[in-house]
């Protein structure tokens, strides 16, 4: 399946919008995004899942390897993620315990600013 | 490559059977998911949740599958079939690859842990275990079976 992306600029983050399932046939090209993402020099990076009603342990798992290749960087991966069902399954794995989840993109901008003060 | 479906009706003409052929290819996985949701939808008492729970699941059992045939090259399709009854559906997932023995599957570290993001892999059977009402798994060198059940809310 093709996934939808959209990565733009939200300084002083880079957002990656899923739009899509993400699960094993759409995951290669989600991986590959954070990789130029981080290549091109943005290690700060927001995976927004507004757009995504279907994650599995092979989406988790690229969010996973994503956080750490940030992290590698000296940046961070941060998820906004809304839906109850899929704030469920961080929770389910303890990867609610791993990511920093928000529920939307404003609520990212509005805690960042807090824990900067 | 095709995909074979075949739907079993009752005497009624009541859906009872729904089995799927599919290549060993992560793209399939999308049909596999419509397709068992849609066998649940027939027994409209299952919760949309829990249907929701079974897709999540059977998504998991079906990507170990298409892993299992890639990892030797098999070009065999994965058998997937879903038995919906007036108490639950249970969906068995089957391949032919090498297996796996689950006790030497590594522990997964604990979330805090800095080793924990060295882990991309290894959620996929604890969220069938979780999500599904009943799951066993039986693996030898042959292949693997993985049987899940929901159950509709009267039989919980």
């Amino acid at each position: 399946m093709a996934l939808g992306l959209m990565v733009y600029p939200e300084p002083p983050f880079t957002v990656l919008q899923i739009d899509g399932d993400l699960e094993m046939s759409s995951v290669p090209g989600f991986r590959q995004a954070i990789v130029d993402s981080i290549d091109d020099g943005d290690t700060n990076l927001v995976v927004d899942l507004s757009g995504t009603d279907f994650i599995d342990s092979t989406g988790l798992g690229a969010l996973i390897g994503g956080l750490k290749r940030a992290r590698s960087a000296g940046g961070s991966l941060d998820v906004v993620c809304a839906q109850p069902r899929l704030r469920e399954l961080f929770k389910l794995t303890d990867l609610d315990k791993v990511f920093s989840l928000h529920k939307s993109l404003a609520e990212h901008v509005a805690h960042m600013a807090e824990v900067s003060q | 490559m095709t995909t074979d479906v075949s739907i079993n009706t009752t005497k009624d003409g009541d859906i009872d059977e729904v089995k799927l052929e599919i290549p060993a290819r992560p793209e399939f996985l999308s049909l596999v998911r419509t397709v068992v949701a849609a066998a649940a939808n027939i027994e409209s008492d299952f919760r949309d949740d829990r249907v929701e729970d079974l897709r999540i699941a059977v998504s998991e059992a079906t990507t170990n599958a298409i892993e299992a045939h890639q990892l030797i090259g098999l070009d065999n399709r994965i058998s997937v079939r879903a038995r919906v009854s007036d108490e639950s559906i249970e969906v068995v997932v089957r391949d032919q690859g090498k297996g796996f023995d689950r006790s030497e599957l590594e522990q997964m570290p604990e979330p805090d842990s800095p080793d924990r993001l060295n882990f991309e892999n290894g959620l996929g059977i604890t969220l069938m275990e979780t999500l599904a009402d009943e799951s066993d798994i039986s693996s030898t060198d042959e292949g693997t079976t993985v049987r899940l059940v929901i159950y509709t809310r009267q039989f919980l």
